[in-house]
């Protein structure tokens, strides 16, 4: 859902001047309150975390600024381990998603035809149905004695897994596989909108000039769609791993005590340990994290204009 | 010889269709398990085919009720979120003014925020408010979150709007506000409507930010989370496959009325 509109069709901003308007306040009149509304509620809360994450104190006794910077060092010391899995999971879930995501966004571009907007209709409804009860499904889907687990018994895909660490005995819930398989599911159809949206802009006319060139199939796709598609590819992949990496949801249901993601301890400590400042410092080095690690990715992939 | 040459040329499509049967899986099997008949607390294995729980959907204590929370305060969210988004897209693409690129980024940062973080720090916030959680913080929140991206669906339809329209419209003496009623929000409304309808998605379906701010109180997807610790009654079936029907039904329904539409103009 979210995406349809996440890359808007880039139409020419009018370059003639705006039509005049009478009053030259009309704009900041109508920003005002949905601003202020974002600095209220988004913006100042970030100040507040900022203040909480170098408190010290208790619940008891209230707690105090006192620039106590260790918090963050005990923090990464203490969480590292979730820190780096939930890099790995929100990575794994991503590429899992492109790759997933492409060929039906691909097909739904160009190959649907008149099924076109059954199909899209068919990405953006289990959206509805809340995505707690969905990833519930997963448990049956991949429950012990499932027919998931059975099948890849069968093809001896297990005995792989288990040996790469994703999996763990005969089982597939409770494991990272599970976990990621969850996150996968749960983020594609975010990967899967941005790449339509790209790939439909695509004309269609650049392929059969490719074929008249004497391109092969997948050459045209390696030469001229892929390249093209790119603004999707780059914010299908923001979309994914930026969510994913802070999901705690997956890793509860579907996960164990083994593959906790920062999420997760974000959440305990907030509402069930109520360490206020511990909280407070590990959401900031993940939004932290994250920011550095999506400008890096948009400085590389040279797609500025995502905004 | 004349399969392999079939599979290759349709690779993408099977490949499409597979991404598309693992996206419907979970759904085909909520929708089959809302006819179960459980043995223990837990809906995760087949029992036996019964019609109870779609007999008696209301039957789950405190079910209902969250649901019709979730409902209101989905609405009320939808409802706020639109109309300031709708002005937020309205300044920045129709004016140009001082601290534009710093309003952009302000409306993108939540967009690109782990929802985790969000909700973290607005917990800080009411905390230190001494604020009462409940009704009124999720409503703040939730209208918080959904902004963002009404005002990039809005900000997509106007821009594709030709302003020489508007300026038309002018020139045929009509004045501003007639302008504005008969002119530019009927080109803007399917952006306003996927905006809206965005955000209500969002907001009757948010976990996350709910969860940190909402105190005692017991949206839907709170409930769903409880019973996934304390035992999933079957009429939760019942509701996510309810949901999903209302939902196809509903684009389906747009869908001919846009056609309509269409053919109208033709």
């Amino acid at each position: 859902m979210a995406t349809v509109t996440e890359a808007p069709p880039r139409a020419p901003e009018p370059d003639s001047k705006p039509p005049r308007r009478r009053g030259r306040l009309v704009p900041y009149w109508l920003l005002l309150p949905g601003i202020l509304w974002l600095l209220v509620f988004f913006a100042l809360p970030m100040v507040y975390q900022a203040s909480t994450s170098v408190q010290t104190g208790s619940l008891e006794e209230g707690f105090k600024v006192t620039w106590h910077f260790q918090t963050y060092w005990n923090a990464l010391s203490d969480y590292w381990p979730q820190f780096l899995r939930s890099v790995a999971y929100a990575g794994a879930a991503t590429v899992l998603c492109l790759l997933l995501g492409y060929p039906l966004a691909y097909l739904i571009a160009f190959r649907a035809g008149r099924w076109r907007n059954v199909v899209l209709v068919l990405v953006i409804a289990p959206f509805f149905t809340s995505f707690l009860i969905r990833t519930l499904a997963w448990k049956t889907i991949l429950a012990d004695g499932g027919p998931v687990v059975g099948a890849l018994n069968t093809l001896h895909v297990l005995d792989v897994t288990n040996w790469l660490g994703f999996t763990a005995g005969d089982r597939v819930l409770a494991t990272p596989l599970a976990v990621v398989c969850g996150l996968t599911y749960n983020f594609l159809p975010f990967m899967i909108l941005p790449l339509y949206t790209s790939l439909e802009r695509i004309d269609g006319r650049l392929h059969e000039a490719a074929g008249d060139l004497y391109a092969k199939p997948f050459t045209t796709f390696r030469k001229v769609t892929f390249p093209l598609s790119m603004p999707g590819v780059v914010s299908g992949t923001l979309l994914t791993f930026i969510p994913a990496s802070g999901d705690y949801v997956n890793a509860d249901l579907l996960g164990s005590t083994d593959t906790r993601m920062v999420g997760n301890v974000i959440q305990t400590q907030f509402l069930r340990i109520l360490d206020y400042p511990t909280a407070a410092a590990l959401s900031f080095i993940l939004m932290a994290a994250i920011l550095i690690m999506v400008t890096l990715y948009i400085r590389r992939s040279g797609t500025e204009d995502l905004v | 010889m004349a399969f392999v040459r079939w599979f290759k040329r349709n690779l993408v499509v099977i490949a499409g269709l597979v991404t598309l049967g693992y996206l419907l899986l979970p759904n085909v099997v909520v929708t089959v398990f809302s006819f179960n008949k459980p043995k223990g607390r837990f809906n995760y294995e087949w029992q036996q085919f019964s019609t109870d729980a779609w007999r008696d959907p209301c039957g789950v204590a405190d079910m209902c009720g969250s649901l019709s929370l979730s409902l209101q305060i989905a609405v009320w969210a939808t409802l706020g979120a639109t109309v300031l988004g709708t002005m937020i897209a309205f300044a920045l693409v129709r004016y140009r003014f001082r601290a534009r690129g710093a309003v952009n980024s302000l409306i993108f940062l939540p967009m690109a925020m782990p929802e985790v973080v969000m909700a973290a720090s607005l917990l800080t916030l009411f905390l230190n408010l001494g604020a009462q959680l409940g009704f009124w913080t999720i409503l703040i929140a939730h209208i918080m979150f959904c902004l963002s991206f009404v005002v990039t669906a809005v900000k997509a339809r106007v821009m594709s709007m030709d302003p020489r329209l508007e300026q038309a419209a002018q020139d045929l003496y009509a004045g501003p506000a007639q302008t504005f009623l008969r002119v530019t929000l009927p080109i803007a409304a399917p952006g306003i409507a996927a905006g809206a309808l965005l955000a209500f998605a969002l907001s009757f379906d948010d976990f996350i930010i709910t969860n940190f701010n909402a105190g005692s109180t017991v949206t839907f997807p709170m409930f769903v989370w409880g019973s996934a610790q304390r035992g999933t009654p079957v009429q939760i079936n019942v509701i996510g496959t309810a949901m999903f029907i209302v939902a196809v039904l509903f684009v389906l329904v747009g869908m001919v009325i846009g056609n309509r539409r269409n053919r109208q103009k033709a």
